[in-house]
């Protein structure tokens, strides 16, 4: 029991971070919290489903196409929108909001609400890891993660376009010297962060079944992870993560399933309260509370 | 040839700011016709609509207190994009007055103002030091927070509400008492934001710091205002509550938050006045788009983020303006 709770919760916890990477890569680089994430997630997950059920492409292929259609649906929402109201930060948050808002509720609206919307397992195999049963697809998932946020980690530190990325998200100004443009890297924070949502999206969603709610429930998990983690931080990502992913699963096997969302806000709630640039949090105090 | 386009206050407007005022039939109908055609609209209509537009004004009404008190705190610069912490505050204060008590309605709406704005701005009063958009985010979760909190614990009736609450006497003191607020509120705080008070409030806005620096506590200001929107969306929650006769998990949907925003962003944030604009607008609008149901959020999201992209003005102060300027193109001086 216990060491399949422990299990399930290292599971979880990897789930978790790679729902929020995507949000507080956006967040870090551009300062832009972009609320529509839910949405892409979702959306990545429904476009997934159409081209593999109504145009009868490949599963892979299909999976490659709506990553690529989210990231470049994450650049043209910068383009078109963002650029727009570009540093009035509640008006990105509202247009952000807005747009997800658009692309979840019309999902409901069109009738995309069932089981039978579900992405299929990539390997459907299981093993027994401590007297737990833990399918193909979680240990899958956990490599991946894993694989994805070390690759994250060297593109940040060693490639020119992941150092500019570090550079517009330090100083502006300063990296506006060196020849940085400042729109083109936001174009493409948002774009990855689009992304990044896609590529959690294709693998969390064959665990269970795509809804809109789901696109909110995951921009609250991606809020709370970023914000205990401290916005913009990627080590406080995974750091809060675990501690999230943790909590969850032990209040669901020893409490309640209906209690595992409230953690969340609470803690989320609690850390805004202590220290709102959260645990690993590089954003100066005055800016988030006076 | 180049041109450009010169703005000046019309002959009138800079008349009507003087004594001038009152001497004059024209310059008082000017003055008095922006502040009394809504009065008159809004006391004659329900005389005159049949049931179902009556309920569709009650709404307006309804919506309409929710985006001041949206407006409010926005001004004060918190942006909530959680309205229906305060809508569901109200509306489950006078629910269980009603249900356990047997309390009447004409005690339970003023008491669950009170109540739910207080309850309301005491589980905000931890996070008032936040600003911009970490406020907001707390704003958005509580209300989702609260909801699974009633679905976990089953309390006040759990994920099935409350129902069976005493109804206001009839409809007309249902429509008059609603009207009359959303006048008495759009009025009376709109004289408020103009006065000093006001004015310390939007300064908190504009440069929270310098405004300490004035020696002025702002967490005290931003507690009241606050308390005061907070006690405007607890009013039309409890309202609502004897309407419905019924209180439950609905009440801190999503659409008690995205619509008051979205009235006053469509109306023009930043004079009260737009917001109900706003309201009197996107509410008869989705009535008329009923027959598309679901969609309705859908489109308050596409005028969410046009009208913040394309007109941040809103529509108020676009009107406002061709009121009392008039426009000409003239030449460019070399």
């Amino acid at each position: 029991m216990l060491e399949g709770t422990i299990i399930y919760a290292i599971i979880n916890s990897v789930v978790l971070a790679l729902t929020a990477i995507g949000f507080n890569l956006t967040f870090g680089i551009s300062g832009i919290a972009n609320f529509g994430y839910g949405a892409f997630y979702v959306l990545a997950a429904y476009c997934t489903w159409m081209m593999t059920n109504l145009l009868k492409l490949s599963y892979p292929l299909s999976i490659t196409i709506s990553i690529l259609f989210c990231t470049l649906l994450g650049a043209l929402l910068y383009r078109l929108v963002l650029i727009r109201v570009r540093g009035q930060v509640l008006s990105e948050v509202i247009a952000t909001f807005g747009i997800g808002l658009v692309i979840l509720e019309l999902f409901r609206y069109l009738g995309f609400v069932g089981f039978e919307y579900t992405l299929p397992v990539f390997i459907d195999k299981s093993f027994i890891i401590a007297g737990t049963y833990v399918d193909m697809q979680r240990i899958l998932l956990v490599g991946t993660g894993t694989v994805l946020m070390v690759s994250l980690w060297l593109f940040t530190h060693h490639t020119s376009l992941g150092l500019a990325f570090r550079g517009i998200a330090q100083d502006e100004r300063t990296a506006l010297t060196f020849g940085i443009d400042a729109d083109k890297i936001a174009t493409l924070a948002v774009a990855f962060g689009a992304g990044l949502a896609a590529i959690a999206a294709t693998l969390i969603i064959p665990l269970g079944s795509i809804s809109p709610d789901e696109g909110y429930d995951v921009l609250i998990k991606a809020l709370a992870v970023s914000i205990i983690g401290g916005l913009g931080s990627n080590g406080g990502v995974i750091l809060a993560s675990f501690v999230i992913g943790f909590a969850e699963r032990f209040t669901d096997a020893y409490i309640g399933s209906h209690w595992t969302m409230i953690v969340n806000m609470a803690s989320i709630f609690l850390v805004l309260l202590v220290k709102p640039s959260g645990l690993f949090g590089k954003q100066k105090e005055l800016e988030e509370r006076i | 040839m180049e041109k450009r386009k010169e703005r000046l206050d019309r002959g009138i407007k800079a008349r009507t700011d003087d004594v001038f005022a009152l001497t004059s039939w024209r310059e008082m109908l000017y003055l008095a016709a922006p502040r009394v055609i809504p009065l008159a609209v809004f006391l004659i209509l329900p005389l005159f609509l049949g049931a179902y537009w009556q309920k569709v004004l009650l709404s307006v009404a309804v919506f309409g207190l929710l985006a001041i008190s949206w407006d409010i705190m926005a001004q004060t610069g918190m942006v909530s994009l959680g309205q229906a912490l305060f809508f569901g505050m109200g509306a489950y204060c006078s629910g269980l007055m009603n249900h356990y008590f047997g309390i009447s309605p004409f005690i339970t709406l003023p008491v669950a103002a009170v109540f739910g704005g207080l309850i309301s701005t005491i589980l905000l009063l931890p996070v008032l030091r936040l600003r911009g958009v970490y406020f907001s985010m707390v704003t958005l979760i509580l209300p989702l927070m609260l909801v699974r909190l009633i679905e976990a614990t089953k309390i006040f009736g759990g994920t099935e509400g409350l129902s069976g609450m005493t109804p206001l006497p009839s409809v007309w003191v249902e429509l008059y008492l609603i009207v009359g607020s959303l006048l008495a509120a759009l009025f009376g705080f709109r004289r408020m934001m103009a006065s000093d008070y006001g004015l310390v409030l939007k300064g908190i806005r504009e440069n929270d710091r310098s405004v300490i620096s004035a020696g002025i506590n702002i967490y005290w200001y931003k507690a009241q205002a606050l308390f005061i929107s907070a006690s405007i969306g607890a009013f039309a929650g409890a309202f609502m509550t004897h309407v419905y006769m019924f209180v439950g998990m609905p009440v801190f949907a999503l659409d008690y938050s995205i619509l008051p925003m979205a009235a006053a962003i469509v109306g023009g944030p930043g004079t009260l006045a737009g917001a109900t604009l706003g309201a009197c607008i996107l509410i008869p609008l989705s009535e008329l788009l009923r027959g598309i149901g679901g969609l309705r959020i859908v489109f308050y999201g596409i005028f969410l983020v046009l009208f913040i992209v394309a007109l941040p003005e809103g529509i108020f102060h676009y009107i406002h303006r061709k009121y009392n300027q008039f426009e000409r193109w003239v030449e460019v001086e070399k």
